[in-house]
């Protein structure tokens, strides 16, 4: 009894097996819902898959009715005192079944293109993986250095963040046509929305990341000698890195959001390219194993960074604990 | 208090011969810092608020003063002017007899809260000042050495500031503010956030520190004992506005040590300094100190009174 209450003590760490138990539940918890909706015959299921025509003349077998039509068929068909047809019960074709897209996950990587000018999925996902790169790393060149500035100086703060507070408001893909004028319809365009969508956000956030730093550390620096720029890169830098990390991690979370949009400017490309086609193709099952690889990609990166960031700055560690 | 006046207690303006000669000399010795018709005000919604009025104070070279005075005086105005990070209103700050103007290296502080870097280790944080002076790296780090096992913490001279107690963070801030062998050692409330039987020790430190180390140190508190026991003169100062009030030449013989927490010049000292901080009130006692108190117990309660 007071055991489960502890569960519920509001800022509350767990002990770490039940952590790591709840941590696993949380992917199995959506698996298993997925899976009854899927396996179990009597959730949802509204449609029906013929196995049978019968008499039903535009019934063929693996076509896939909603129930009532096909109870209302089969009912016509029992009137009639003909061969009532026969079938399964079945989920929308939109919804495969978790093995159906596990199968999928690995097909997609081993079929080979239905065209000979398309790509493989791994060289879609390598293009997306590429517009991602730079389109971070070149509104990181600009926002992190404008966010620390505006974070510490009133005068940049005052001169940038106005515009920038307008700006961000901009939808980025509103920038689309604009961009494929300019900047032509390969990848420099999609790149560039991913920068729209991203630098503002990160100057904002750096900015209000940098005025956290404690301000009796700048205190303190003076008067133990350090002046201007020293004060920028011995004081606020160092103090504000672990935070500006984090940032970095959400951030180029955002990024991702925005991949989708732009890689639907110009030529269609990259992992969208591929949704797009097969949602055209109708093979859903292709569909879901490629928004499942983007999450992979996206948490698998991300715990590598959060990674990373505990090896590179060792004091941050008590940091979170205290 | 009562029980205070029963107690026959010198003057605190008593002094021993020792005490005396130790004071004749003490203002002999050069002037380090020199405050000169400080002024400080606020401009407030509510109009202009004076913190600081007309201060003047002279300290002497390896002199330790304590700054008390009730909250709202102005005492962390003060030092936080004298350190260069804020600007007297009018007044002049001489430093060895030259204006100073900014922070800078030449004024030593520790503050009340924790302000050692955290990324930066204990011998690190210790060199940050060095470095700023653009001394050598190897010279640096000798040098943060000797001023870490000053502080006795050589041991965590590797260690992050997370790493330590409250009590060994301040050391370190007293290592780093020292390293910089500045001329005049400023402390806001330094021991104010420590527990009290880390601020006794902390005293102490302090003491052995300034015995053995050429530094004038003025020192913030609000805490009266920790004042005496400290100090060779404390500066009293009165709220609203900030001003002197009296400077206070402690009757209490050095080198100090505990036992003299219970002497009759140390409590002669205490009562002067209550009498000036606390001063009784007209009807203070009625209105403040019992306050209209309906009884809240219930009449059937097992026990009735604490009394």
């Amino acid at each position: 009894m007071t055991q489960s209450l502890q569960w519920f003590a509001p800022r509350r760490q767990l002990s770490p097996r039940p952590r790591l138990a709840l941590s696993i539940m949380s992917f199995v918890l959506p698996l298993l819902i997925w899976s009854l909706v899927s396996y179990v015959p009597w959730i949802w299921h509204p449609q029906v898959e013929i196995t049978e025509p019968g008499s039903v003349a535009y019934f063929k077998p693996g076509l896939l009715v909603d129930r009532e039509l096909f109870d209302a068929e089969s009912a016509k068909a029992l009137e009639a005192g003909k061969p009532q047809p026969q079938g399964t019960p079945a989920n929308p074709v939109y919804l495969p079944a978790p093995h159906e897209v596990v199968k999928a996950f690995y097909l997609a990587f081993t079929t080979e293109p239905q065209r000979r000018n398309e790509k493989w999925l791994h060289q879609s996902l390598g293009d997306s993986i590429y517009v991602i790169f730079w389109g971070f790393v070149i509104s990181s060149t600009i926002g992190l250095p404008l966010g620390i500035l505006c974070g510490t100086y009133d005068v940049f703060s005052r001169l940038a963040e106005p515009f920038v507070e307008f700006f961000r408001y901009l939808p980025a893909p509103a920038f689309g046509a604009l961009a494929v004028a300019v900047l032509g319809i390969y990848q420099a365009p999609k790149i560039a929305i991913i920068v729209i969508g991203t630098l503002f956000q990160q100057v904002l956030i750096i900015s209000n990341t940098t005025r956290k730093l404690d301000p009796a550390l700048l205190e303190a620096a003076q008067t133990l000698g350090a002046q201007r720029l020293s004060l920028l890169f011995r004081v606020v830098i160092p103090g504000i890195i672990t935070d500006v990390y984090k940032d970095m991690r959400i951030l180029l979370g955002w990024a991702w959001t925005y991949l989708i949009v732009a890689e639907l400017i110009g030529t269609s490309s990259g992992i969208t390219w591929f949704i797009t086609q097969q949602a055209r193709y109708k093979n859903f099952d292709n569909v879901f194993a490629a928004i499942m690889m983007i999450g992979i990609i996206g948490l698998s990166t991300d715990l590598v960074l959060a990674y990373l960031g505990r090896k590179i700055f060792p004091w941050q560690r008590a940091e979170a604990r205290a | 208090m009562n029980a205070m006046h029963n107690i026959e207690l010198p003057s605190y303006l008593e002094q021993s011969d020792a005490v005396h000669d130790r004071f004749k000399r003490l203002k002999q010795r050069p002037v380090v810092l020199e405050v000169k018709g400080l002024n400080k005000s606020f401009k407030t919604a509510q109009g202009t608020v004076t913190a600081l009025r007309d201060i003047n104070f002279v300290t002497h070279k390896r002199e330790f003063v304590c700054v008390i005075g009730p909250s709202g005086c102005g005492k962390s105005t003060l030092i936080r002017i004298l350190a260069g990070l804020e600007t007297p209103t009018s007044g002049q700050l001489l430093l060895d007899g030259k204006a100073v103007h900014g922070p800078g290296p030449d004024r030593g502080m520790v503050f009340q809260a924790y302000t050692l870097f955290p990324w930066l280790t204990v011998k690190k944080n210790v060199m940050f000042g060095l470095e700023r002076a653009g001394r050598g790296r190897v010279a640096c780090e000798e040098e943060a050495m000797q001023w870490i096992e000053l502080v006795g913490l050589s041991r965590f001279a590797k260690s992050y500031p997370h790493q330590l107690s409250g009590g060994m963070k301040q050391r370190v801030a007293i290592a780093r503010a020292l390293a910089n062998q500045p001329r005049i050692l400023l402390m806001d409330e330094p021991f104010g956030a420590l527990d009290a039987q880390t601020r006794a020790r902390m005293q102490s430190y302090l003491m052995e520190i300034w015995k053995n180390i050429d530094i004038t140190v003025l020192f913030i508190t609000h805490d009266l004992e920790e004042a005496i026991f400290l100090a060779d003169r404390i500066l009293v100062l009165k709220a609203h506005p900030g001003e002197v009030q009296e400077l206070i030449e402690v009757p209490v013989p050095q080198p100090r040590s505990p036992e003299q927490l219970l002497s009759p010049e140390f409590l002669a000292t205490k009562k002067r300094l209550e009498e000036l901080i606390h001063p009784p009130q007209e009807g203070d006692a009625v209105n403040e100190d019992n306050l209209h108190m309906v009884r809240m117990v219930s009449v059937n309660d097992e026990v009735e009174s604490v009394f």
